[in-house]
Formats: C-alpha cells, structure tokens, sequence
C-alpha cells in the first residue's frame, strides 16, 4: 500500500514492516477503520448489556422507581421459584421431544436425496422452504390445525372414529405440538447438512469398503457414521442452541402465559414474562444469566464429546507408530 | 469453494447395493421409485402448512370452523385481504419491514465484506486478538442482554423507532468470519499487489478488488440477513411499544390476539408476511442452500 517499502515478490499479503510509526499509522489506518464499525457496534449493543445485565440481576428495578441492590435475593428466589423450574422442565422435554426425530428424519431425507435421484433441487429446495418462512405466521396456521375443535388432526381423528385430543389444551398435547412446529421447521435444514456432509465423503472409502465384501450396513456404521461425526455434532449442537432459546412457537400459540398450567412456558418465555408483562428487570436478568450458565454446561458436554472423539486419533496414532519402532 | 456443485455425483458407484448388471439395475430401478415416493411424502408434509394457509386465507371462517374441513380454496380471498388492511395497517407493517429488512441487509453486506477484506488480506498488529475476540462474540445468546438493551434503547430514546431494529445488527460477526472465509480463498494476492503498485489505497482495493471478487458470498449474505431480519421477532416485540409502528410479525402477532374470531382474514394476514419471504428466498434458492451447507461443513 502507501509503505515506502519495495514491493517484495513473495509477500503473502500486505503487510506493514519496519516503517517510521507515523508512516506505519497511516497505512494501517484505514485498516483499523475498516474493522471498527464491529467493534463499536459490539461494545455498545453487545458489550455493554452483557455487563449491565449482571449488575441488574443484583437488583430489584421495574424500570422506572429507585433501583434497589438486593445483592443474590434474586438468585435465590429464582432457585425455590417452581414456575421458573418447569419452564426449565418444559424446555428440556420439548427439546427432548423435537430434536431426537428431528435429526432422525434429517438423516434419512438426506440419505434418500443422495440416491443420486432426479430432481433433488427441487426437491431440497421444497425441504428447505419451512426454514426460511415466518414462524409468526406458519405457528397461526399449526394453531389452527392442531385447535382442539376445529383443528385438521382432530377431524381426522373423528373421522377415523378415535377420539379426539386436547392439543392445545393439555400438558402433552402443547408440548407435542410444539415440538411438531419445531420438527417441520428444522428437519428440511439439518437434512441439508447431512446431505451435504454425505457428498463431502470420498468415494474412495466406499470403493475399498466393496473390494474388502462390506456390506451396506456396515458401510453406514463404518464408513458414513464415523466420517459425519462432526457434522452430527455441528446439528446437535445448534439445536440445542435453538432449543434453549425456544420463544416465538410457544408465545404465538399460547400468549404470554405459556398455556394451560404453564405447559409451554419456556425459558425465554417466562423471561419475557418477567420482564417485560411484570416489569421485573432484575429477575428477568437473573433469569438469563441461568439460561446462560444451562447452555454454557451444555456446551461444555458437547465440546468434550468433540475432544473426546479427536484425543482419541492422534493416540492411536502414536501408538502405531511406537510398534512401528 | 463455496458451492457444492463440484463435488462429483458418484452415489450410484458409492452405493455397492446398485452395481453394474442388469439383475441390479432393475432392482435399484425399483429402489429409485421407493426412494422418490418417500421424498415426495416428505416434500409434501414440508409444503402442507403452506397449502392449508392458502386455503383457509381464501375461506370464510364458518367454513374454516366447519366439519368435515374443506381442504380446497375458497372464494373469500379478496374479502379476507379487504378486512385485513382496513383492520390494521398491514402495509405501513409491511413497508417497516422492508425497510428494516434492507437496510440490515446493505449496511451488514456493506461492514462484514470491509472487515473481512481486512482480516483476510492484510496484516496489522492485533490481528490474532481482534479475530478471536471476534469468534468469541458469536457464542454470546442474544437472549441474555434483552432487558439491558432494551434499557439502553430507552435511555437512547430509541424505544419504538425503526433504527433501534437496524443499528445494533449492522455489523456481525457471523458475516465477517464467513466472508473472511471466502476472501482468503477467492482474492489471489497478485491482484493486491498489482493494485498496491498502481498506488491504489486500501478502500479503492477493497472496492475495485475485494467487492467484485465476493460477489457470490455478498449476495448469500445479504439474503440471509434478509431473511434472518425479516423474522426476528422477539427483539421487535419488546421495542416497537407504538401500535402505530409496527413490523409484520408483531402487527400479525396481535392480529391473532385480538380477531381471533376471524380465522380467514387474520390467515390472509399471514399469507402477506409469508409470500414476499418466499420469493426473496426462491430467487436465491440454490445458491443459498448450497451456502448453508457449505457453512456447515466447514465450520
């Protein structure tokens, strides 16, 4: 750039060597300017919350009065706070309940679109469709198929001469549904993902797995299951993200109040709840900080089923090469 | 490197079930059928919500409410869309969302390809640091600064307006580390020194080099923020107080609330927000589901 150095033939990139400070300013500069819009951003509408958000959780504010410090009270109610406890109860069943059939069904739409059929553009695009759309809009249109009276289930069920169930209305019946929107919404994108992670296998493997006579399950468990590990792992770990953050289904389908019995009060939800139907800031900051601490203990025991995959490999590696010795 | 479409098609020789005589070729004839049948249940249970909105966006409410459920259109559509934009200002809703939408989308595009041309391209002191304070951004949820930020706004005075949805996302980390990604691959250094040499400062490269050379991953991010913009809801929900200004999500959120009774005209509602959405997305489609997977593949 502006450097009075010569221009070497083999700089990798631009960089700024031994130049007088002042010159040396002037070319990175426009650099630092480049990155900072982030930086700013982020230390105002990122930064500074963060730290905000863990003094008002020592608090008792509605926003308006005098701010009163209440040092761990806040904490500790949230501990005895059984409505708090089963939004964490609720959150985990309906993770639980969407996620296992979620990734199941992903796996097998994109072993289906490997077949190396016709169409699959269409057909990924088709899948891919529930994931783009507004949840807002399509968790109106599950509310009104899954209505206790009216809703499309329910008239078949009649139809078929079964009784009808109290989906919306019922603790099992709202926790189903909820997991049913999240599985229509997620399991065309995750496939999308196993689909492209299936494409990005050698072929190679499979070529040698045929000469050595494996059969085809085993090519799965040896071959296909092994070399998707991580990915798998990528999709466990956003949905457990997704999961722990569950807000706009259960708020469109069931208000504020999370439904019948709080039956679909999750986390966030009742954070909302709290905060912004109550105006208790405090609590509803003590209530994030907890969602933070579950999801940072999540990510801990997903980040070592990662580790605990990749020590394994480089061990067995020094193994060998000790017998090769 | 950001598309999948090199990535050679060789399931049939993958696959040992379906080899080369015709004993197998029938069977795996046979197999393709099953196979398509089981994608299309798929495909239609994805597509369903869509159809059963469009059905009873065009019904009438006692028809919605009926039984046994009508599953074709009706022929309410034109009087469900009528009671819906005299009931509440859907398209003021629809305009704010546009607006939102695209200047998330500029301003994103705009900061995340000047950062990672940066990141990517040149070297400064800090470098290391700054990239990993960076990632380390992406792992903070956004549903821990809710209230702070919300308070922030207020003390801001920005509680209610539109630049409250823009500012804070109009750079991210996720844009940066993506189009980072790409630009590490797809600017050869030639280029920058060739540029270096004409005496071409670092917003001219970035500008004559580094934008036409990402144009691919630019378009994919611009969509996404699109699209991510377009359904953020939970943010919109705590800041826009004003009934007055409202974005299309929270306008339909309390169009259910409050008509609940009439089912056709708040699903018309619904079919507003959810058409254009689609389109955006099916102009893009192929080139943004390969973006999505690649994503996760590397990452």
């Amino acid at each position: 750039m502006s450097t009075d150095t010569p221009a070497r033939p083999d700089t990798r990139a631009t960089s700024v060597p031994r130049a007088k400070p002042h010159r040396r300013l002037r070319a990175t500069f426009p650099i630092y300017l480049a990155i900072s819009p982030f930086y700013v951003l982020f230390a105002i509408f990122g930064l500074f919350p963060i730290v905000f958000s863990i003094v008002l959780s020592f608090t008792d504010w509605d926003g308006m009065g005098e701010m009163s410090f209440v040092g761990l009270a806040q904490y500790q109610y949230l501990l005895t706070d059984t409505r708090f406890w089963n939004a964490v109860g609720n959150t985990f069943i309906i993770w639980f309940l969407s996620t296992i059939p979620m990734l199941f069904l992903a796996m097998v739409i994109a072993f289906l679109l490997h077949q190396n059929i016709r169409f699959t553009g269409f057909y990924r695009v088709a899948f891919f469709l529930p994931n783009v759309t507004s949840m807002v809009a399509m968790a109106i249109v599950f509310g009104s198929v899954f209505s206790d009276t009216f809703g499309l289930i329910n008239s078949a069920l009649t139809a078929l001469g079964l009784d009808t169930v109290p989906w919306l209305s019922s603790s099992w019946g709202i926790k189903i549904t909820i997991a049913v929107m999240v599985i229509w919404r997620f399991t065309g994108y995750n496939a999308i993902i196993y689909l492209a992670g299936l494409q990005s296998i050698p072929t190679d493997l499979y070529d040698a797995a045929k000469v050595d006579g494996a059969n085809m399950v085993q090519v799965f468990f040896r071959i296909t299951v092994p070399m998707l590990r991580p990915i798998i792992l990528f999709t466990v770990i956003m949905s457990t993200i997704g999961g722990l953050s569950l807000f706009t289904e259960p708020q469109v389908l069931l208000g504020d109040s999370g439904g019948a019995g709080e039956a679909g009060m999750t986390i966030v939800l009742y954070q909302y709840n709290q905060a912004f139907t109550e105006f208790d800031f405090g609590y509803g900051s003590a209530i994030a900080w907890a969602l933070f601490l579950i999801a940072a203990i999540f990510s801990i025991i997903n980040w070592r089923l990662v580790s605990g995959r990749s020590e394994r490999t480089p061990r067995r590696r020094t193994a060998a090469k000790e017998a090769r010795r | 490197m950001s598309t999948l479409t090199p990535v050679p098609r060789t399931t049939a020789a993958a696959d040992p079930a379906l080899g080369g005589d015709k004993h197998y070729v029938a069977r795996g004839r046979i197999a393709r059928l099953v196979t398509h049948l089981c994608v299309i249940v798929g495909v239609l249970l994805s597509i369903f919500p869509f159809y059963w909105l469009v059905v009873m966006s065009t019904s009438t409410t006692a028809e919605i409410f009926g039984y046994p459920p009508k599953l074709t259109f009706g022929n309410s559509f034109v009087e469900n869309i009528r009671n819906v934009v005299q009931s509440v200002d859907l398209m003021q809703s629809l305009l704010n969302t546009i607006i939102v939408s695209t200047a998330c989308a500029v301003l994103v595009m705009f900061f995340d390809s000047l950062a990672a041309f940066a990141f990517a391209k040149f070297d400064f002191p800090g470098k290391r640091p700054l990239f990993i304070l960076l990632i380390a951004t992406m792992l903070v949820p956004g549903s821990l600064s809710l209230v702070p930020s919300f308070i922030l706004m207020s003390t801001l005075g920005w509680v209610g307006t539109l630049q409250a949805l823009i500012v804070p996302g109009a750079a991210n980390a996720f844009g940066i580390f993506l189009l980072r990604q790409m630009a590490a691959g797809s600017i050869p250094d030639d280029l920058l020194d060739a540029a270096r040499i004409d005496g071409a400062g670092f917003f001219t490269t970035y500008w004559r080099v580094g934008v036409p050379l990402l144009r691919g991953g630019l378009a994919f991010l611009g969509i996404f923020t699109f699209i991510t913009a377009w359904n953020d809801y939970i943010w919109p929900l705590i800041i826009l107080v004003d009934p007055e200004r409202q974005t299309l999500q929270t306008a339909l959120q309390n169009l259910n609330s409050v008509h609940l009774t009439d089912y056709g005209m708040v699903m018309a509602g619904a079919l507003i927000s959810v058409v254009p959405l689609i389109g955006v997305f099916i102009i893009g489609a192929r080139h943004f589901i390969s973006n999505i997977a690649a994503g996760a593949i590397k990452g």
